[in-house]
């Protein structure tokens, strides 16, 4: 079983720039109406590039635990 | 890690407007600090008058905001007053080559062992896009409604000529790059300028037809060539295009050690 990553967006600090949607390398977020969303989580590769491009600090990636999933 | 501990979070959210890449640049100065386990009270950073200035008021370090052009000359003082203290002197392109020209190139012959991180988007931002030293020949800006005529800085080369200890370019896109020259800048013993390329989709994009913050990121992604490739490239080639890489790492005394020995060399004298 896939763990998948945790993707938080703070949509009070959101812009709607959408570096994030055009620029993640998995295409993990669709653009919502005003906010970006979490399209497809199950892809996320938790290379953090949408966390560390977004200059509004509204995303933060929480990686599933390594130590869990090397136990499964 | 936590950028948040960073931030003074009553600030937040900040002014830059959506597509701006100061943010994404000072995530790079924070991700920095927290590799290099710097305490916040031993931080000072500076900055002078713009959007990029704006940068101190959003983090929990010892901060000034002095007046447009003069970060470097208070930086200078800090710096005398308390060696221990890292100076970081965050700036815009007109803030560091225009306003404040003469601080920049004098503050890079001294050598005082200060940071200085310039985000260069072409343009006055904040005061409604006038033509900047930085602006390419032919943009239009707010002063130059037909097309900038005045041929723009290289800030890399200028701080070079004056005498900079280490000297790098990055771009907003190449988020990894710009890491590890903000950390080669810091730990550096001298002066050290990192110049950013960010898009400023308001001021700039807009009006020269470049689109948004993404448009203006995926142009950075194109047209980066990196210094040794520059090198074999003719003048032609490198046309609109954006050199990145480190231009000068070298060891050299710097301002504070020099000082020391004056005031030695007086004492003896005086004795």
């Amino acid at each position: 079983m896939k763990k998948i990553s945790k993707i938080t967006i703070n949509e009070k600090w959101c812009k709607s720039c959408e570096i994030c949607v055009y620029f993640c390398p998995k295409k993990v977020y669709d653009m919502g109406r005003f906010y970006p969303e979490v399209a497809r989580p199950e892809d996320c590769i938790a290379c953090k590039l949408c966390e560390k491009l977004c200059p509004d600090f509204a995303i933060t990636v929480t990686p599933p635990d390594k130590a869990e999933s090397r136990k499964k | 890690m936590d950028y948040l501990y960073y931030l003074r979070e009553d600030k937040m959210p900040h002014i830059w407007c959506d597509g701006c890449g100061h943010g994404i640049i000072l995530k790079s100065i924070l991700r920095v600090i927290d590799k290099l386990g710097w305490e916040k009270d031993d931080i000072a950073m500076v900055s002078g008058i713009g959007c990029s200035s704006r940068t101190p008021g959003y983090v929990d370090f010892n901060t000034l905001h002095t007046t447009h052009g003069r970060a470097i000359a208070f930086a200078t003082g800090l710096k005398i007053v308390k060696p221990n203290l890292h100076v970081i002197i965050v700036s815009g392109d007109g803030d560091a080559t225009a306003i404040g020209g003469n601080h920049f190139i004098h503050a890079a012959r001294r050598n005082i062992d200060l940071t200085v991180i310039i985000y260069n988007n072409y343009i006055y931002g904040m005061t409604g896009g006038q033509a900047s030293p930085t602006t390419p020949v032919g943009k239009k800006a707010s002063t130059a409604p037909y097309g900038n005529p005045d041929a723009p800085f290289d800030i890399s080369r200028l701080a070079q000529a004056a005498g900079a200890a280490y000297v790098a370019r990055s771009t907003v896109y190449h988020v990894g790059k710009t890491d590890r020259y903000i950390e080669q800048a810091f730990l550096k013993k001298g002066f050290s300028v990192v110049e950013v390329m960010t898009p400023c989709p308001t001021s700039y994009g807009r009006r020269n037809k470049e689109g948004n913050g993404v448009e203006m990121m995926m142009f950075q992604k194109k047209n980066s060539v990196g210094v040794e490739r520059a090198q074999k490239m003719s003048e032609e080639e490198l046309q609109g295009k954006i050199i990145t890489g480190v231009f000068v790492d070298k060891e050299q005394n710097n301002y504070l050690q020099r000082y020391e020995e004056v005031i030695d060399k007086a004492k003896q004298i005086n004795q």
